[in-house]
């Protein structure tokens, strides 16, 4: 390692300006693309993911069906584009690992129960990776499900949070991934108050563990109010005219 | 003791608190846990007396046994038709189900229906354990072979006939057109002419898009005599 930079600065600022608890400047907007049932764009700083869902729908194979529910099927995919050297744009280990974490989280949040022998297809495409890719995807993927009106518990917003010089702090980067001590990515259900993804990548103590759930818990209920303004803002157009 | 927390016709998202208490009656798209209420979709609260329910903004519709539906022709079988009705499930129509003492063996099947060709067709039977099997041996149903189909969001049928049908008579008794409202969102139009079809279906585009605002029915009523005006009708 030729140069590992300053993470937490003299004034207790992380390497970007923001404080600890501090989310990175967020947009989300829903129904982009028009071919899909439902779809949605989020932006986390310099991350931006598109997901996209179609159905539920006739599967193109028979053999996957179950007959008590729908299957969910997700990919979540890094665009070569989307980081600093080009990503081969095959499947990689980590990719497939992402996209099976991303559709249990999503399964537990839809009644897959009242669409049997049918399938909800959602793609994730990862645009600019620059940390918290997969907690961007989550978020934006649960958005696009609710645009598609597929019935489910509640939307799922999610962050990461780690630790960093010894500090936790939420909504880490590229770099605060990269150069810091631990990364948790956690999936919420705000309004019915449940975990649907909890991750951790590094060490953290008891305590330090319970500091982050606080912190997380905070940035999630800041991310899901802004998913509910998104979706009001998809049918506001209409009223203002 | 119910404590409802949404407006009659409020718009609603997944995951919000709709109502609480243990007296009251989760709806269609809600769910109850505990004694608390929460939405599941993007829609338009209903709010009766101790009871919500939501009628959705988006996504599909599941047809059930009875319902009426428009499908299109996407394959033949020896004895049977497939047809796509816009739902997960492609529906089957037996040849014995819409024509009388058909013979496989000396008729061609093709000569009543063939791929591409819409219909009117009632859901026949349907469970959980097979995709739906439809019938046309009704009055009114069959090959549709005037006027235009138009596809709209199946979430939009509700709103296109309207509480006691209004919507609909607003559309049919100003213009002549017969109307025929498919619950999977396809609706058949025949007009008297290709100025008042204009009309309707935009109309119809126009209750697609603004379903979430009160006070429509009128809306649409001044917009089929203004644009009647417009074009010189009568």
């Amino acid at each position: 390692m030729s140069s590992r930079p300053t993470l937490i600065g003299e004034n207790g600022l992380r390497h970007d300006h923001r404080r600890p608890d501090e989310l990175r400047p967020i947009k989300m907007e829903v129904g982009v693309l028009k071919n899909a049932d439902g779809s949605a764009l989020v932006e986390f700083g310099n991350t931006k993911v598109i997901a996209a869902v179609y159905g539920p729908r006739e599967p193109p194979a028979k053999y996957m069906l179950s007959p008590e529910k729908a299957i969910v099927r997700c990919r979540y995919h890094m665009a070569p584009f989307s980081t600093i050297e080009r990503k081969s744009p095959a499947p990689s280990r980590r990719e497939i690992e992402l996209s099976k974490v991303i559709r249990e989280a999503l399964e537990s949040a839809i009644f897959t129960e009242l669409f049997p022998r049918s399938a909800i297809d959602i793609f994730i495409e990862v645009l600019q990776a620059d940390g918290g890719t997969r907690t961007a995807g989550l978020t934006a993927a649960s958005l696009a499900l609710a645009d598609a009106g597929v019935p489910m518990r509640d939307l799922i917003a999610a962050v990461a949070v780690g630790k960093v010089d010894g500090v936790i702090v939420l909504d880490i980067d590229e770099v605060e991934d990269e150069y810091g001590e631990a990364d948790m990515p956690i999936g919420i259900m705000p309004s019915i108050n449940q975990v649907v993804l909890l991750q951790l990548n590094g060490v953290m103590t008891r305590e330090e563990f319970d500091i982050a759930m606080d912190l997380a818990m905070k940035g999630v209920s800041e991310i899901y109010r802004l998913q509910k303004e998104a979706l009001s803002k998809k049918y506001m157009l209409y009223t203002e005219e | 003791m119910a404590n409802i927390y949404v407006a009659n016709r409020q718009i609603v998202k997944p995951g919000d608190l709709l109502a609480e208490g243990d007296d009251v009656t989760a709806g269609s798209y809600t769910y109850k846990v505990g004694s608390k209420v929460y939405g599941t979709v993007i829609g338009l609260a209903e709010v009766k007396e101790n009871a919500v329910s939501i009628i959705p903004l988006e996504g599909i519709v599941v047809p059930r046994e009875g319902d009426l539906v428009i499908g299109v022709v996407v394959g033949v079988g020896i004895t049977n038709w497939f047809i796509d009705i816009r739902a997960p499930y492609k529906a089957v129509l037996n040849a014995s189900e819409a024509v009388e003492q058909f013979n496989p063996l000396t008729d061609d099947i093709r000569k009543y229906l063939d791929v591409g060709d819409y219909i009117l067709a009632k859901i026949l039977i349907f469970d959980r354990s097979r995709g739906p099997v439809l019938t046309t041996k009704a009055k009114g149903l069959g090959k549709i072979v005037e006027g235009v189909v138009v596809d709209v969001k199946p979430s939009r049928v509700p709103r296109i006939v309207g509480k006691k049908k209004t919507m609909l008579e607003a559309l049919t008794s100003s213009t002549n057109c017969n109307i025929t409202v498919a619950v999977n969102g396809r609706i058949w139009i025949k007009c008297p002419n290709s100025l008042l079809e204009d009309i309707v279906i935009r109309a119809i585009r126009k209750i697609e898009s603004e379903a979430h605002i009160p006070g429509l029915t009128d809306r649409i009523r001044k917009f089929i005599e203004d644009e009647k005006r417009r074009v010189g009708i009568r």
